[in-house]
């Protein structure tokens, strides 16, 4: 094997095919970056999952004197009813984390603060703010155990899952992810059928060579090596660029654009590109190469 | 060297087979003229000992090696063993003559040292001194076969196939391209070549295959050409 003339042959092949290796290095950049960037999406959103399904609660809200929900028939809850919820909370450790009781009047205190200097908080009654119990679960997927235990009992006007109005955010993030998916694949398949094309021209216009090279006797390996490392080169060149503009959209586009707007979660963090642009880089070279490999074994058969 | 056992070779889409039970052996050091019309089968016949085509029927064997069980992967280095040269010469146009002739061992991983040695030597052997950084277009037709030769002798291949190599020469070169044959084959390389030119032939008096619609119609030693009535 004879590395400088292989050399030689792929930057004559490079060079000789300059607008197929172009338009070759720009669709790899194009559908790579949409795979990256359907990646870091979902990165994204498994970090905000963490981030907000440690936050969230179930709350269990009491009935108060004007509530009409079925199990609020009896007025307002009373003691034993509370101390009952209580217990039966304790008793569904370790599943229940920790039990926090919010009395009516933390409800409108923290009501306040939340709508101080909104006419809204003038126009609320310390009585019509409904008492609660807030627990967190330690595993928030649990929600039914705790919400079959309680919900519709008396005493008990509505047991509320905070997670599930998080959900909702989820599902439309996954949506997104997986349009960008969908894009990132058929440009995928886009870009495979243009290696498959460019490597077609590139054996024809090479034609002269290959077939002297089979005469001679040099060996499949040898003749498809220079046209598999130009595919891959170009590949490599593409996924390099995507890979480029992944960090910018990680350095400029969610830490300094998106971040400072939205302080309220987290995002996603470097070592998620760090493990994202070796798979971006992988998959163009293995797609690039295959595609070429398969292509060759048509073309340039013994 | 050559043993032809029943060929027949029948192509997909024709009903004719090209090669119909030919049986023939050919011995190393010969030299053989392959003759006949166009379509009689000679090139099916040069293929089959490439191993460019399979036959449908019986067997050919090539230096020790029965063609049809060879795999795919050892066939380049099968086809090392073989020199080819064909009536249209088949160089590379941007390389000059050395660099179409190293071009022949670069692609079999020949070292550097050993193709600046060989090189230089081959192209003496077929009279090329002093042409060595010409391009193919700056070169006679004669001296342009010269260089695929030098390509398919560098190697020093036990057999030369020759697909008809004075097609595109004048006689006079002809001769010339002859004699460096004659030469190889003087030198221990069995030659089997095809041609038209009866000239040729009827001058050499070697051994004369001829083919005919795909049959043997012929195998005389110190043939001429048109001597099968």
């Amino acid at each position: 094997m004879r590395a400088t003339f292989v050399a030689s042959e792929v930057g004559h092949g490079l060079r000789r095919n300059l607008t197929m290796t172009l338009a070759v290095v720009i669709t790899v950049a194009v559908s790579l970056g949409l795979f990256g960037g359907a990646l870091l999406l979902r990165a994204q959103v498994s970090t905000m999952k963490d981030f907000w399904y440690d936050k969230v609660e179930v709350s269990i809200f009491l009935c108060s004197r004007g509530s009409d929900a079925a199990s609020c028939s009896g007025g307002a809850v009373t003691q034993a009813q509370r101390d009952q919820i209580r217990t039966d909370l304790e008793s569904l450790k370790p599943l229940v984390d920790t039990i926090f009781y919010e009395s009516q009047a933390d409800a409108y205190k923290h009501f306040q603060e939340q709508f101080a200097n909104s006419p809204i908080a003038d126009n609320v009654r310390e009585s019509a703010l409904p008492e609660s119990f807030r627990v967190k679960l330690s595993d928030p997927t649990k929600y039914e155990v705790v919400a079959s235990a309680f919900a519709g009992r008396p005493g008990v006007e509505q047991v509320n899952d905070q997670r599930q109005i998080l959900d909702k955010f989820f599902r439309l993030l996954g949506g997104l992810q997986a349009i960008a998916l969908a894009i990132a694949v058929l440009m995928l398949i886009v870009t495979v059928l243009l290696i498959v094309n460019t490597m077609r021209v590139a054996a024809f216009s090479r034609r002269r060579e290959t077939s002297i090279m089979r005469l001679v006797g040099a060996s499949n390996f040898y003749i498809q090596l220079p046209f598999l490392l130009e595919a891959a080169f170009a590949a490599a060149a593409g996924a390099i660029l995507a890979i480029f503009a992944l960090v910018l959209t990680k350095g400029i586009l969610v830490d300094q654009v998106i971040a400072p707007s939205f302080q309220f979660t987290s995002f996603v963090g470097w070592d998620a590109v760090f493990w994202i642009a070796p798979v971006m880089l992988i998959t163009g070279i293995l797609l690039a190469g295959s595609a070429a490999f398969f292509t060759l074994r048509k073309y340039l058969r013994v | 060297m050559i043993l032809f056992d029943h060929v027949t070779k029948l192509y997909p889409s024709q009903q004719r087979p090209a090669l119909d039970e030919v049986s023939v052996e050919i011995e190393k050091g010969e030299f053989v003229f392959l003759v006949g019309p166009s379509g009689s089968g000679k090139s099916t016949f040069l293929r089959l000992i490439l191993r460019e085509e399979r036959p449908t029927q019986g067997s050919v064997w090539v230096a020790g090696k029965e063609l049809g069980h060879l795999s795919n992967w050892k066939i380049p280095y099968f086809r090392r063993q073989i020199g080819t040269v064909f009536q249209d010469f088949r160089l590379l146009p941007n390389k000059t003559v050395t660099e179409n002739v190293a071009f022949a061992l670069e692609v079999i991983g020949k070292p550097k040292a050993h193709i600046n040695k060989v090189v230089p030597e081959v192209l003496e052997v077929v009279g090329l001194e002093g042409k060595e950084n010409r391009r193919p277009d700056e070169l006679s037709g004669g001296e342009q076969q010269r260089v695929a030769i030098a390509r398919a002798f560098v190697n020093r291949p036990m057999l030369l196939i020759a697909d008809e190599p004075t097609g595109n020469l004048d006689p006079g070169t002809s001769v010339g391209i002859m004699q460096l044959l004659d030469r190889l084959n003087r030198l221990g390389t069995t030659v089997v070549m095809s041609t038209h030119d009866s000239a040729i032939v009827d001058q050499m008096r070697r051994r004369v295959i001829e083919l005919e619609g795909g049959h043997l119609v012929r195998d005389q030693s110190r043939g001429v050409y048109g001597y099968a009535q």
